[in-house]
């Protein structure tokens, strides 16, 4: 308790410090909304909930950090790491666009049309293989990517914006407003919104649906790769961290809704700024629990909200 | 006649001379035995303990093998695979005695696995010498069989603390006016550490500014470090396995945290003199062991001369540091040696009572049994990292560098 009141007076006594959480918090949301996105996609379009979302995210940093340490690239082209490092990005997008169209073709087409049980078991095992698989390959060490840029200091140095961290906050706007374009104006994204909408309808007016289911599971991998390659340039990876990326996805999805792009993208910065406040107040353990007990009242204040909605009906 | 009885004698000069060269070929067997982790996540360092097992019972065998009485004996281990899983290792433990015949045991690795055995061994009365269980855990639960060549867990980083008062001192300040922070994992491992500095840091008088659990699934500790900025500790302690030590070199870089003194563990595991470069510069590493010590004895030499052996003996190390877990388990099994030539008798209740009564100076540092079976004679080493190198600076006894102070 001590300790809570002294980590609350900081916050009063250095309020230039509640600008460096915020900041924090909206860096990790950045990545956490990517990941949402990509769950509310695959959740909205097939109806799939997808648990494996956190392990394709920590696939994606290790595509990219096997593409550095192999140091291939680096001989081939004669480039530094940090380019690399940032080429990685795209690597793990078009890689993991890859191996997700194999994971729709090899399972999750298998339980589409299933009940829901059946395909959070089959996605949960793809889970469990996805990070066993990667321990067996890369070893149960923790491993990071530096880039080599400075970092900024404002405020006598109590607020560090380290540019590689910005990078990747850009990078991350970046892909989210190139999804949204596609979404908005391609066919293709004209054919899952058509989809997720009805996808009886859209077969009727011939879309081929698998197609889109394909391609939306894909899509999804290749976003969540992108966001785990540039989480190995800021943050750390190890195989068996994508449940906390997974947890987080769920906890925004569900706070936002299906197809909420603008309320996903809010919840994940929000997030984001909790978990950096709840380290700050209750100890860093608590952290994930905060996101979780957010969850928990946000769904119990949408229940309240429901029944009220309901009683108006009566 | 005459020329008969010279080629007989010569013969017999011939005999006696080989015989004494090859004393320990011709040496009876003592039979150990060792339940270890050839698979399954602790296979790295369940291999590297074996390989010290064996490498010591090659040198002891050079050395002219156990002398009991006027005879002479050899080790041999008989090992089984427990997979990195408890209930398998207690499972062998028990086929080791029962069905093998084994009497005395060396032990597995890590502090869960010989939680998992030494259950076993104290209902049979087997002898256990073990080197890669260093849990404070398992020396409250009044084991009598059970001993541990290393230093318990939390003396791992509570050196560090008696570092941070002698600075204090040194610098015309009393130690109590230091100020500790501590980042551990929540896991019993990490605990230990953290028990031992508060109750080093307590004795001193020092006043713990930040004391956190880090989650298990640590990737982002700026929460702390920003705290770490505001209250301005002069010793930072963390410890969370891998990720804590990667996790916080980094951070502690990006944000400059300027710290007089930062101590970790698992700094090699996480590599982070070749992940992080500068920012890992002037850390404060804790091991068990490192070959730059001055400790010897009269069969491995110096620490120094141990690494070059054991690399001679093990190619695969030549491009690396002999880890220190192979080091600890060579020393236990010297440490049976010694047993059993002080107990004189192949007698496991004899052998039991020379164990715990072992005062013996190794490569490894020296070894001498508190009455739950921890090794206190051999101090935690910590290291620097000085220009990208792990140089020891404590205990100062040892130490082949000076300390770097304040660190930036």
């Amino acid at each position: 308790m001590d300790q809570i009141m002294s980590n609350l007076g900081l916050l009063f006594e250095f309020p230039i410090v509640n600008l460096k959480i915020i900041l924090d918090g909206v860096m990790i949301g950045s990545l956490f909304a990517l990941a949402a996105y990509g769950l509310a996609l695959v959740w909205g379009v097939m109806n799939v909930k997808n648990l494996a979302q956190g392990d394709f995210v920590i696939a994606g940093g290790y595509v990219s950090w096997f593409l550095v340490k192999t140091e291939w690239l680096q001989s081939l082209l004669g480039v530094s790491d940090n380019f690399v490092i940032l080429l990685g990005v795209l690597v793990a997008f078009v890689v993991m666009g890859a191996i997700g169209w194999v994971c729709y073709k090899l399972i999750i087409t298998k339980v589409i049309e299933r009940d829901l049980f059946t395909s959070l078991l089959a996605t949960f095992g793809l889970a469990i293989m996805m990070a066993q698989i990667m321990n067996l390959l890369f070893g149960s060490d923790t491993q990071s990517l530096k880039l080599e840029y400075d970092t900024l200091y404002f405020a006598d140095g109590l607020i560090d914006l380290p540019i590689a961290k910005l990078i990747g906050v850009c990078m991350a706007a970046g892909l989210a407003l190139a999804v949204v374009l596609f979404m908005k104006t391609s066919r293709m994204g004209q054919a899952i919104r058509a989809t997720a909408q009805d996808s009886r309808a859209a077969r009727v007016l011939g879309i081929d649906t698998e197609k889109v289911y394909a391609f939306t599971f894909s899509l999804n991998a290749a976003i969540c790769g992108a966001a785990g390659a540039i989480i190995v340039m800021v943050w750390v990876i190890q195989p068996f961290y994508g449940i906390t990326y997974s947890v987080r996805a769920f906890v925004i999805v569900t706070a936002a809704g299906l197809g909420n792009l603008p309320g996903v993208i809010a919840a994940g910065l929000g997030i984001g700024a909790a978990e950096q406040y709840g380290s700050h107040i209750f100890g860093i353990g608590y952290q994930q629990a905060i996101a979780v007990l957010l969850l928990l009242i946000i769904l119990i204040y949408k229940l309240l909200r429901q029944r009220r909605l309901r009683q108006v009906l009566q | 006649m005459k020329l008969k009885f010279a080629t007989l004698a010569l013969a017999g000069v011939a005999v006696a001379a080989l015989s004494s060269t090859a004393s320990a070929a011709d040496c009876d067997e003592i039979h150990l035995g060792s339940a270890i982790s050839l698979t399954g996540k602790y296979a790295t360092n369940g291999v590297h303990a074996k390989n010290g097992y064996e490498f010591a019972i090659k040198k002891i065998a050079e050395n002219g093998g156990v002398k009991i009485g006027d005879k002479c004996y050899n080790f041999r281990v008989s090992y089984y695979d427990d997979e990195s899983k408890g209930d398998r290792g207690a499972t062998l433990a028990e086929r080791l005695i029962n069905q093998d015949g084994v009497q005395y045991m060396l032990g597995p690795y890590s502090s869960g696995l010989t939680k998992a055995i030494a259950p076993v061994t104290e209902k049979y009365q087997i002898p256990m010498v073990e080197a890669e269980g260093a849990s404070r855990s398992l020396f409250n639960k009044g084991y009598k069989y059970l001993f541990a060549v290393l230093s318990t867990s939390e003396q791992y980083l509570a050196s560090a603390i008696t570092l941070a008062a002698e600075m204090a001192t040194a610098n015309g300040k009393d130690p109590s006016s230091v100020k500790v922070a501590v980042a551990v994992e929540n896991d019993p491992f990490s605990l230990d550490i953290r028990a031992g500095v508060l109750e080093d840091a307590g004795k001193q008088g020092m006043k713990i500014v930040i004391d956190e659990k880090l989650p298990r699934d640590l990737s982002d500790m700026t929460a702390i470090l920003t705290k770490v900025k505001l209250l301005k500790p002069d010793v930072l302690i963390v410890s969370g396995h891998s990720k804590g030590a990667a996790t916080a070199v980094r951070q502690i870089g990006e944000q400059k945290i300027s710290v007089p003194m930062v101590a970790i563990t698992h700094c090699e595991a996480a590599d982070v003199t070749g992940n992080f470069g500068e920012f890992a510069e002037n850390i404060l590493c804790s091991t068990q062991w490192a070959e730059t010590l001055t400790y010897e004895d009269p069969i491995f030499g110096s620490a120094a001369n141990y690494e070059k052996e054991f690399k001679a003996a093990y190619s695969e190390y030549a491009s690396k540091k002999v880890p220190y877990q192979t080091a600890q388990a060579s020393a236990a099994v010297y440490v049976f040696k010694d047993a059993f030539e002080r107990a004189g008798s192949l007698d496991k209740e004899k052998v039991r009572d020379a164990i715990a009564a072992t005062n013996l100076s190794t490569f490894y540092g020296d070894i001498k049994f508190s009455d739950s079976g921890n090794n206190i004679a051999k101090p935690m080493v910590l290291r620097q990292i000085q220009g990208g190198e792990y140089n020891v600076v404590a205990p100062s006894k040892f130490a082949s560098h000076k300390l770097v102070w304040p660190r930036k």
